[in-house]
């Protein structure tokens, strides 16, 4: 045979084992904070919130995406990271609010999804929070006095002027739900539709009710379709549990591989342990959220994705025992597998990718991770387990078929 | 070698008997739907002092909740040592307030609960079954995808009996959680994907030594090559299902004992009958099951003949 030995490729290959292991360290311990957790392990509220119809305002895309962008405000200046809230087809609004623990807490700051109503003062209503465009707290360039700047839109515009011209000199109450918020007197008849509340307040008093008066404008009624509160001692835990399974799980893995296919076992096993790397690294780069059942997934995939590296010994096997050398036992059983692992491969990743485009939450979310994992143990086995497997042979550490487990030749 | 086609007949009767059984339970049993599908509203509170269900069942029936379902949760440390101990309460649907009411009634009951050791999820009934809807229209278009790519990867025969033996997998694992009222959460969906995803591969892997087997043969010879790849490929799948059990029993052991979550053990258990099922069909269902279709069809040509 005219096998070359190069004796310092096992110099190499050890060098090369060693930095996949740095690197795998490194990244998993970068992945501690650098992966986004979800709700259900990180801890917070998630809330799914549906408009109702009322008297006089319909359900629209624009609605729904001025309440949100209400709520979202609301949210900013009570200061939580990374919130979110998304208005969720044409009539419902998505809110996730990590870290939160303490759902009345949360509810406050979502705040009031109550009507905002103008009331004249013989009890007829005169506009909604629909048509207010805008609340602001300023004060008087000249004596300083803080007032609260209201604008409606045009219909509101309308309407208001009716009013003012109607009720001059008498009191207009403002309705957050059943509460009067406040009761400023008409002092002129406005028909531009931008009014002043003034009065004796403090900056911080008109501040308020400027607030109360943009949190009131939501213009529908919101309903709570689900809400799901989860305390971050809880997801911290099974975080934790759940990493203690997949060390044993992959460390279970690798003993079996050794046990059974020797030193192609223990080459698949560092392969293993750079694919679980391979995907965490994914996970880091992408803009992807972990849920429990993506980690649970995951986890799992370390005894699934192991299956490619079968395969390939499998084949290897075969082509031993039908009587090839080693160097070509190696490469046919390769390229024979190749196709194995490609078309048992392509079914799975076109559900992965259906269900990518046509769902949408938790099963979106699982997945974006089977298809990670699917094409990461993919790529680990024909490239990492290839190369490591083919630089062992020149090393001349592979003399017969003992090394795949074939006890003859 | 093992005559897999020879005997496939016994492998029909027991798989067509798994089925009936499966489709009988979901037609009588139906499915025991947690919150995710049913609607509902579960509390989950880890105490950090010592507990009684009596003393959680007083204060629930002060609540006026006293037909709610308690279930206990002992997790452990690593070490092994109990920790955490809880409980979950699983109620109709109470809207905020009433949940509010229920925390407080607990909070002053056992004033160590902590605001981090509470996990409150309330789900009306339309969300989850629009996400069912959602996920199975979405299967399907997967399963039409397959069908599709397998037969012209391989032939229409194939696709055939791959998507047969899929479902035959997934009905198995849809009745087993029927029979033993297992809850079905979201997560259940999850792990049909994972079973849809195993059963397809598994089956693939011998369908394509099948077809590499096939080259000039004749008809009369089929049986040994269909037996032939079966037992070429056994190995594979044993150790592949032997891997993934490991993981499967790390989880379940992780889950069970340490956590004590009831929904993530719904996740692996469902997982676990999904892997033994998909190993036993892809061997001895859907490449006999090819096979009696290739039969008929020589059958069928040798009447034209």
């Amino acid at each position: 045979m005219g096998r070359q030995v190069h004796p310092w490729k096992t110099l190499l290959l050890i060098v090369i084992c060693l930095a996949l292991l740095g690197a795998s360290v490194f990244i998993v311990w970068q992945a501690d904070k650098g992966i986004k957790r979800g709700l259900d392990i990180a801890g917070g509220l998630y809330v799914l919130l549906e408009a109702v119809p009322t008297g006089d305002q319909e359900v629209d895309q624009g609605a729904i995406e001025r309440a949100a962008a209400i709520i979202r405000m609301r949210v900013d200046e009570l200061g939580i990271a990374e919130p979110v809230i998304v208005p969720q087809g044409k009539d419902r609004i998505r809110i996730e609010l990590p870290q939160v623990e303490d759902e009345e807490q949360a509810r406050e700051i979502i705040g009031r999804t109550a009507q905002l109503r103008f009331v004249g003062p013989d009890g007829k209503e005169i506009v909604t929070g629909a048509h207010l465009k805008k609340a602001v707290m300023d004060r008087d360039p000249y004596t300083g006095e803080p007032f609260v700047g209201i604008e409606f839109d045009q219909e509101g515009a309308e309407l208001f002027a009716k009013a003012t011209g109607q009720y001059l000199g008498r009191p207009i109450y403002i309705y957050l739900d059943e509460e009067v918020i406040s009761a400023p007197t008409v002092q002129s008849v406005i028909t531009d539709g931008n009014a002043m509340i003034t009065g004796e307040f403090t900056a911080e008093e008109a501040g308020e009710l400027a607030l109360l008066l943009r949190s009131g404008a939501l213009p529908v009624e919101l309903r709570e379709l689900e809400s799901r509160l989860v305390g971050p001692t809880l997801g911290e835990r099974t975080e934790e549990i759940s990493v203690w399974a997949a060390g044993a799980g992959l460390l279970a893995v690798i003993l079996f591989m050794i046990l059974y296919y020797r030193l192609a076992g223990l080459i698949a096993g560092i392969a293993q342990i750079f694919y679980m790397t391979l995907v965490l690294g994914i996970l880091i780069l992408l803009p992807t959220t972990l849920t429990l059942p993506g980690m649970a997934g995951l986890i799992l995939s370390i005894g699934m994705a192991v299956d490619a590296n079968v395969i390939i010994f499998e084949r290897i096997k075969d082509e031993l025992r039908s009587g090839r050398t080693l160097r070509s036992a190696i490469e046919n059983g390769f390229q024979r597998a190749f196709r194995t692992i490609l078309d048992s491969n392509v079914t799975t990743i076109i559900a992965t990718v259906v269900l990518f485009f046509l769902t949408s939450g938790p099963v979106r979310g699982f997945a974006v991770t089977l298809f990670i994992g699917i094409a990461s143990s993919m790529f680990t086995a024909i490239t990492l387990t290839r190369f490591l497997l083919r630089l062992t042979f020149d090393a001349g550490l592979i003399r017969s078929g003992r090394f795949v487990g074939v006890k003859t030749a | 070698m093992i005559s897999f086609t020879r005997h496939r007949n016994k492998s029909f009767l027991l798989s067509a008997l798994l089925v009936a059984v499966s489709l009988l339970s979901l037609a009588l049993n139906g499915f025991n739907l947690g919150i995710d599908f049913a609607g509902g509203t579960i509390f989950q509170l880890n105490f950090r002092e010592q507990f009684t269900l009596e003393e959680v069942e007083e204060v629930l029936e002060k609540e006026g909740l006293s037909g709610a379902a308690l279930q206990l949760v002992q997790g452990r440390d690593p070490g092994g040592e109990a920790a955490g101990e809880g409980v979950v309460i699983k109620t109709s649907y109470l809207d905020e307030e009433e949940r509010r009411k229920v925390i407080a009634a607990f909070r002053e009951r056992f004033p160590s609960l902590g605001a981090g050791d509470v996990r409150v999820e309330s789900v009306g009934a339309v969300v989850g079954r629009e996400m069912v809807q959602q996920a199975l229209f979405a299967l399907a278009v997967a399963v039409v995808l397959m069908v599709a790519y397998i037969a012209f990867r391989f032939e229409f025969k194939f696709s055939l009996a791959t998507i047969l033996a899929l479902l035959h997998d997934i009905i198995v694992v849809a009745g087993v959680f029927s029979l033993l009222r297992l809850e079905v959460n979201s997560t259940f969906v999850a792990a049909i994907l994972t079973v849809f995803g195993y059963s397809v591969n598994n089956t693939i892997v011998i369908i394509d030594r099948i077809r590499e087997n096939l080259r000039h043969k004749r008809p009369e010879e089929y049986a040994g090559v269909v037996d032939l790849s079966i037992s070429q490929s056994l190995v594979r799948c044993l150790n592949t299902s032997l891997t993934t059990l490991l993981v499967l029993v790390a989880l379940f052991v992780g889950f069970y004992y340490f956590i004590g979550s009831f929904d993530l053990i719904a996740f692996v258990i469902a997982i676990i009958i999904g892997v033994a099922v998909g190993t036993y069909s892809s061997i001895f269902v859907a490449s006999p099951l090819w096979f009696t279709f290739k039969e008929w069809e020589f059958r069928r040509r040798g009447k034209a003949a």
